[in-house]
């Protein structure tokens, strides 16, 4: 295994768009639209935000993508910085692979197990909180899908985190306004996010979720404030494919040969 | 337990910084040995039993050794999901201190009973499950433990000092405690009520029935060969345990005689009723449950002249 970033090779949302769009056909499997919400900010941290010479080098940031069923934009971003290679992302779903639908810590590059929503916060928390006791500058971010905002468990950590005052620990809010079954307004409204953070003590903003650049710089203006920070990233599910944008079905849904075929078309000229 | 568990804690904690001791805001005049000690050491993360599960699982990852501290059901079965997917998902040093095993919290009532917390926690491979029968074994359980690789439960109780006769603090993962042989019958007990357990021998004795007692403090990784040798040499073993029969101790021990093809007569005492509105003391709940000392005596009594030698 490398165990060298190879610098060279850039992260950015196409080609870990593209990563996504090929392995989800190969493996014929869904989520394609969560993970095309969040390509971007993955891009934003592997392509500058996060601190990793090493994936094992234990000072190096943590990344922890709570909604673990956007995996495979973690795995293309993984595949792009050399630390797995373009074989073992083939193994997408397969059997006895360690890229399966969630993310798997053994992966090297992955930090934390997740796929049950509201428990990626609580671990970054902890994380963070062992960054500060032990006097290490790593930093903790984590990625959290809007809906997950519905679990009790995030809101705890929310608390807490504050109470300890986390500075070192950054959540981005993939806020496409979408779940699994319908729009997150006809389930559980949460359109007032970065408000109800800061409500709860944190240093909250909203930022373009598909501007890499903007989410870099969101994470660099927060300075030197005490507080944790919140960055509420408005997203498009599925943005980048027309048929797929804003569209429920394709939270499950896997594509045809004409679907991934008019996808990769339009990922490519973006 | 719970002050002697401080107490080992603190000697623990002051030699080896990585050990820290969270609390979901329970603990007052138990937990002081360590809180005032070493308090960077200690964190109240509040009412937050999941988070309090999750934060452990980061903490861990970060090299610390973290101790959590709530009531038995509120430890183990609030956060349940957390620690399948925290501590034993990653294999991680993670230990989770239940206590009020049993009825110990009784007036309380069925939300503070600690009933279930071992059976539900035992499909959890990977995940040790310690409980101790005394104070004493409390620490030696905990010195043998505190640095065990991967996640441990404590099911552990409030009493500071009764002894198990012939225990002598004695523990040995995986392995259970003989501390009283006999030839007529054989006890497999595990938790205070040990005591009980050991009550019940000697009232048996008088009656001139010998009973063996063993003592199960480490319900995970099971000690099958000692119960099935136990099987092999007894016409009748009594599980007793002040928890649910069903994926408790009398479940692991049935498992244990079926899967070794011992031939041994079986009798399970434990909890096997729904809650009911009344509530009492320890002392109530096990009689309602048919665990006092007599109640033991009256059954075996009776199940040792029914059962063919």
């Amino acid at each position: 295994m490398s165990t060298t970033a190879t610098a060279d090779r850039p992260v950015t949302g196409r080609l870990i768009r593209e990563h996504v769009l090929r392995e989800s056909r190969r493996a014929n499997v869904g989520h394609i639209g969560s993970a095309l919400s969040i390509a971007d900010i993955v891009a934003a941290l592997y392509g500058g935000i996060l601190r990793i010479a090493d994936p094992a080098d234990p000072e190096r940031d943590r990344f922890i993508l709570s909604k673990g069923h956007a995996a495979l934009a973690l795995y293309a971003a993984l595949t792009l910085r050399g630390w797995i290679s373009e074989d073992q992302l083939a193994t997408y779903c397969g059997d006895d692979s360690l890229l399966g639908v969630h993310p798997e810590s053994a992966l090297a590059g992955v930090d934390f197990c997740t796929g049950s929503l509201g428990q990626g916060l609580p671990m970054a928390v902890g994380s963070a909180l062992a960054a500060r006791k032990s006097g290490s500058a790593r930093r903790v971010f984590v990625l959290l899908s809007d809906a997950e905002l519905n679990e009790g468990s995030t809101w705890e950590a929310v608390m807490f985190a504050a109470q300890h005052n986390l500075s070192n620990l950054t959540v981005f809010v993939d806020s496409n306004g979408q779940q699994a079954l319908g729009y997150t307004k006809d389930v559980i409204a949460i359109d007032n996010t970065v408000e109800r953070f800061a409500a709860f003590g944190w240093y909250a903003k909203a930022v373009d979720g598909h501007d890499v650049a903007a989410l870099q710089a969101a994470v660099s203006a927060a300075g030197n404030d005490p507080r944790p920070r919140a960055l509420v990233a408005r997203t498009v599910f599925g943005r980048g494919v027309s048929y797929m944008q804003s569209q429920i079905k394709w939270h499950y849904m896997p594509m045809s040969a004409e679907e991934f075929a008019q996808a990769m078309d339009e990922v490519a000229a973006t | 337990m719970r002050s002697t568990l401080a107490r080992t804690l603190a000697e623990l904690g002051r030699a080896d910084p990585r050990i820290l001791l969270l609390t979901a805001d329970l603990g007052f005049m138990a937990l002081e040995p360590f809180s005032d000690a070493l308090p960077d050491q200690f964190i109240n993360v509040g009412v937050a039993e999941q988070n309090m599960v999750g934060i452990a699982t980061g903490l861990a990852e970060g090299g610390y050794i973290p101790f959590l501290y709530s009531i038995a059901p509120f430890a183990s079965l609030r956060p349940y999901e957390f620690i399948r997917n925290g501590p034993v998902l990653h294999h991680l040093p993670v230990r989770i201190v239940g206590v009020g095993a049993g009825f110990e919290y009784g007036h309380a009532g069925p939300t503070h009973h600690g009933i279930d917390d071992a059976a539900a926690l035992r499909p959890q491979a990977g995940l040790t499950i310690v409980t101790p029968a005394d104070h004493l074994q409390m620490r030696s359980a905990l010195l043998a433990t505190w640095d065990h690789d991967g996640p441990v439960y404590y099911r552990i109780g409030k009493d500071e000092k009764t002894t198990i006769p012939g225990l002598d603090g004695r523990f040995r993962t995986g392995r259970a405690e003989i501390v009283r042989e006999g030839r007529d019958c054989a006890f497999v007990t595990m938790g205070a009520i040990a005591a009980d357990v050991c009550a019940a021998a000697d009232a048996l004795e008088e009656r001139g029935i010998s009973a063996t007692v063993a003592v199960v403090a480490t319900f995970n990784p099971s000690p099958v060969e000692d119960i099935a040798a136990l099987a092999a040499e007894h016409r009748l073993i009594v599980s007793v345990e002040a928890h649910s029969v069903n994926g408790g101790l009398g479940s692991l021990v049935a498992e244990a005689i079926a899967e070794t093809g011992a031939g041994s007569r079986l009798v399970r005492l434990g909890v096997r009723t729904p809650p009911d509105a009344r509530s009492g003391s320890q002392r109530f709940y096990h009689d309602l449950h048919g665990l006092g000392r007599d109640a033991i005596v009256e059954r075996v009594l009776s199940l040792v002249a029914r059962t063919p030698a």
